[in-house]
């Protein structure tokens, strides 16, 4: 049985340099000197550092843990040794870095019972790392050591601009996927669901119940299946978790070893050929785009991510959580635009019909600019067109800016995360940030109510 | 502009009009300014189209007003002939210094806060500098719109914050001030016709010019008593009776710019094809006029003859479907809502026909109903908002 969602309000954002279908995904790991992995994709967790410099480490072993549940780990993804911990104001620990010692010993993991007894199961993911790339509803933190989930959502596909999907799984993968799915099982009293574009790319996952999603982004968000099976309720705790993730888990369990690598979309226009790599965890993000960036002479902006919640990253940086794609857009604060405003040119991506490029079909080049400036909130229902939640975002919005606690619980403040809110980011003329508000409404709740 | 703009910067000799700078500045050129946080990319529009839409949308009902404005005068002079280039030019005379006074005082007023509060100086006022010698009477003394535009920008505006704060629409709320500080001056058979000449253009209105008061105005002091008189108490400033087609097209006395229905409509498919008007509001603010001026017409009696008048002529006559299309919309002042947006509409039409059928001592509802349903706006918004809070809740509780 699965479950059907149509998702009517949304965007697809439609953007060149888009990864061509039916790429092939290399054998081999793209090399990297080092690896680094930031502290600061963990949202919710403070790191308690157990390595130091020039330590040894194997792959899968601990690098911090959380401050709040020692038995809350981040593990290096690669065996080698720590180069460096960086710390930045107040001694913040920015990233850990580690030099990379291909086919490095690795931890193995003890996974006798995890998959038939909850405190082992979870147990297993706390020190595996893999515990740390779940979100829960709410706030969009990594979940507490020892949280209940009412519920646990994976994200089958992902329809974020660029983004790019498997056409199908290998039997091997499935086995995985089912595996994680029984693990995730036992950390739950309620459902695992698994949502998915169409049955023909992902069939039916044992154990989970499927949820086949179709309309515009944010389909792929968790938010979005949440709200459309069942919304978080205040007390209500969800797990959320990619499929990516969920391959992890399964292989974990089936084989007691982390797999350190991912596989990374480079996409978007300034991109010569965009196209699939396979990387560590963490990798540097300079082996990956080598000699692969249009030479325009222009500025150029390199994401960590896909163009609506990715990170900004230097190109001497290191990739981030997610893991999964790098977007190269032009920076474009080399532009002179005379008038912009009144501007008929067919370039201009807009969802307003008053440009002409309202009504192409084609994929458009967009730069970082805001294109306008900072306003109050003045049109009304621009939110609404891509929020497909029954949550009136507009008014949510304003009670996080007026830090009024009641009143953010009463709009639902507990199912949303930052990343629902890209799209009205995106079209909002006003060009609020939206998603910096939310995340910080996010945080303030949960310091004042803990 | 970047060469100048040491000059602008704290410290450099122009500082003080570092707002003006960076107005202008914005305005020639797209904000160079990349994002930090959240999304990389943003959509083009930004809030200088929107309002220079709209600006757009008002130019049909501009020109026309310009030209309108020339015809009730040669009308009210007794011409028979009436010259296009000559009417069009006397009105751009008659309307041009109300417009440069209204955009001096309103822009000043906004330059010197902006610079005040350190900002760069914004678009809002573009709208209603261009609204409010539209939605005044053609004669009003330039002092008076000076007087009430400052009241209006700095009191309903500024001091809630500026542009996107007004819990009021602005331009109404000058045009409201004009009417009940100057009502004399501001209403009556004299102020909606331009009677001197200007600049050689035109000449002046003969002494026994019947009427030049607006359809509305005629007939709430017309005494009538069934449809047919109030058809006949609606005469142009000649003399001549009045037809439907007439009001359509706008050739009747009246506020500069909201005579013509026709050019209405036309800023109206302007501002719903670019999706900048709600037409819920707008399509709501139609549908309450026509369901209300039903009503009237049904429980007519001859105390107020304005309840005579058809569907039609009720939402052509005077400055309703201005308001409905222009005023109402304005996203800061009206619902925020969709549901809200349906009822705010729909009561704005129903409250312009009431007030203008069973209030003799005000002819026209439009500009008081408007107002009235903008400080009713948030409590409407605030019911739909509830409902969305009571479902939330209820399902909590059940969830228990």
């Amino acid at each position: 049985m699965s479950i059907a969602i149509k998702v009517k309000k949304g965007l697809d954002i439609r953007i060149s340099g888009a990864i061509a279908p039916g790429a092939q995904v290399p054998a081999a790991v793209t090399p990297s000197a080092t690896i680094a992995i930031t502290p600061e994709d963990f949202t919710g967790i403070i790191p308690k550092t157990e390595v130091h410099e020039g330590d040894a480490v194997k792959a899968g072993q601990p690098l911090f843990h959380s401050k709040a549940d020692e038995a809350l780990k981040v593990v290096s993804p690669v065996a080698g040794s720590v180069k460096a911990v960086v710390r930045g104001e107040r001694r913040k620990i920015e990233r850990f870095i580690v030099e990379v010692e291909p086919d490095g010993d690795a931890v193995s993991f003890d996974t006798a019972d995890a998959l038939t007894k909850p405190e082992a199961a979870r147990a297993l993911l706390l020190a595996s790392g893999l515990w740390a790339m779940m979100r829960q509803r709410p706030y969009d933190i990594v979940p507490a050591a020892g949280a209940v989930a009412r519920d646990i959502f994976v994200t089958g596909f992902d329809s974020a601009p660029l983004a790019w999907n498997r056409d199908s799984y290998t039997p091997d993968q499935l086995r995985q996927l089912e595996a994680g799915v029984k693990l995730l099982s036992l950390l739950t009293s309620g459902k695992v669901y698994l949502s998915r574009r169409s049955a023909s790319v992902l069939p039916d996952i044992q154990g989970a119940e499927m949820v086949n999603v179709t309309g515009p982004h944010p389909a792929s968000n968790a938010g979005t299946i949440i709200a459309a099976i069942r919304p978080v309720n205040k007390g209500e705790t969800v797990f959320c978790l990619e499929i990516d993730t969920l391959l992890r888990i399964g292989a974990l369990a089936l084989t007691g070893k982390t797999d350190g690598t991912t596989i990374v979309a480079v996409t978007g226009s300034e991109v010569a050929q965009p196209q699939l790599v396979k990387a560590y965890i963490g990798s540097e993000i300079a082996p990956l785009i080598k000699d692969n960036i249009d030479a325009d002479g222009r500025h150029h902006r390199i994401i960590s991510g896909n163009v609506l919640t990715g990170v900004k990253v230097a190109a001497d940086s290191y990739l981030r959580l997610p893991y999964r794609q790098i977007t190269v857009i032009p920076e474009g604060d080399d532009v002179d635009e005379f008038m912009g405003w009144a501007s008929f040119s067919p370039k201009k991506q807009s969802t307003s019909p008053s440009f002409p490029g309202h009504f192409s079909h084609k994929a458009f080049s967009p730069d970082a600019r805001l294109l306008g400036g900072r306003r109050a909130m003045i049109m009304s229902g621009q939110y609404d067109k891509v929020f497909p939640m029954d949550i009136l975002p507009e008014y949510l919005i304003k009670a996080i800016l007026s830090k009024d606690i009641d009143r953010m619980e009463q709009l639902g403040i507990y199912e949303v995360a930052p990343e629902d809110f890209a799209l009205a980011e995106y079209v909002d003329t006003s060009k609020l940030e939206l998603q910096k508000i939310v995340r910080e409404g996010l945080d303030y709740l949960r310091k004042e109510l803990s | 502009m970047d060469k100048i703009r040491p000059a602008f910067e704290p410290g450099g000799k122009l500082h003080a009009f570092r707002s003006v700078y960076d107005g202008m500045d914005t305005f020639l050129f797209t904000p160079r300014e990349t994002s930090r946080s959240g999304v990389h990319i943003h959509d083009s529009m930004d809030s200088k189209r929107t309002m220079i839409i709209v600006i757009v949308a008002l130019l049909p009902c501009l020109l026309f007003g310009m030209y309108n404005t020339g015809y009730q005068h040669w009308l009210a002079t007794g011409a028979t002939v009436f010259p296009f280039w000559e009417l069009l030019g006397y009105g751009f005379l008659a309307i041009l210094p109300t417009l440069v006074v209204a955009y001096a005082v309103g822009l000043g007023i906004e330059f010197v806060v902006a610079q005040w509060r350190n900002e760069e100086i914004q678009e809002g006022f573009l709208v209603t500098g261009i609204l409010i010698p539209m939605i005044c009477p053609v004669e009003t003394p330039l002092w008076m719109i000076a007087v009430a535009t400052a009241f209006s920008v700095i009191f309903v505006k500024e001091v809630f914050g500026g542009t996107g704060y007004n819990i009021f629409n602005v331009a109404l709320v000058t045009r409201a001030f004009l009417f009940f500080a100057y009502p004399a001056q501001m209403s009556g058979d004299k102020v909606f016709v331009s009677s001197g000449s200007i600049l050689g253009l035109g000449g002046n209105a003969t002494a026994d010019a019947l009427t030049c008061a607006t359809p509305l105005g005629q007939v709430a002091t017309s005494g009538a008593t069934n449809a047919a008189q109030v058809q006949a108490a609606i005469t142009d400033a000649a003399g001549d009776p009045v037809s439907l087609w007439h009001m359509f097209l706008g050739l009747i006395p009246g506020s500069f710019g909201e005579t013509s229905t026709l050019c209405i409509l036309i800023g109206a498919v302007i501002l719903l094809a670019t999706g900048i008007a709600s037409w819920r509001i707008i399509l709501s603010a139609f549908a309450g006029a026509a369901v209300m001026s039903l009503i009237a017409a049904w429980g007519a009696t001859p105390t107020y003859p304005a309840a005579y008048l058809s569907v039609g002529e009720q939402l052509c006559l005077g400055g309703f479907a201005f308001a409905a299309v222009f005023m109402a919309p304005d996203p800061v002042t009206s619902c925020r809502t969709n549901v809200g947006k349906y009822i705010y509409g729909f009561l704005v039409g129903v409250v312009a026909i009431i007030i203008r059928v069973y209030n003799n001592g005000y002819p026209e509802g439009a500009m008081l109903s408007v107002l009235l349903m903008n400080a009713l706006a948030p409590l409407i918004d605030y019911c739909v908002v509830e409902a969305n809070v009571r479902r939330r809740m209820k399902r909590a509780k059940a969830a228990e």
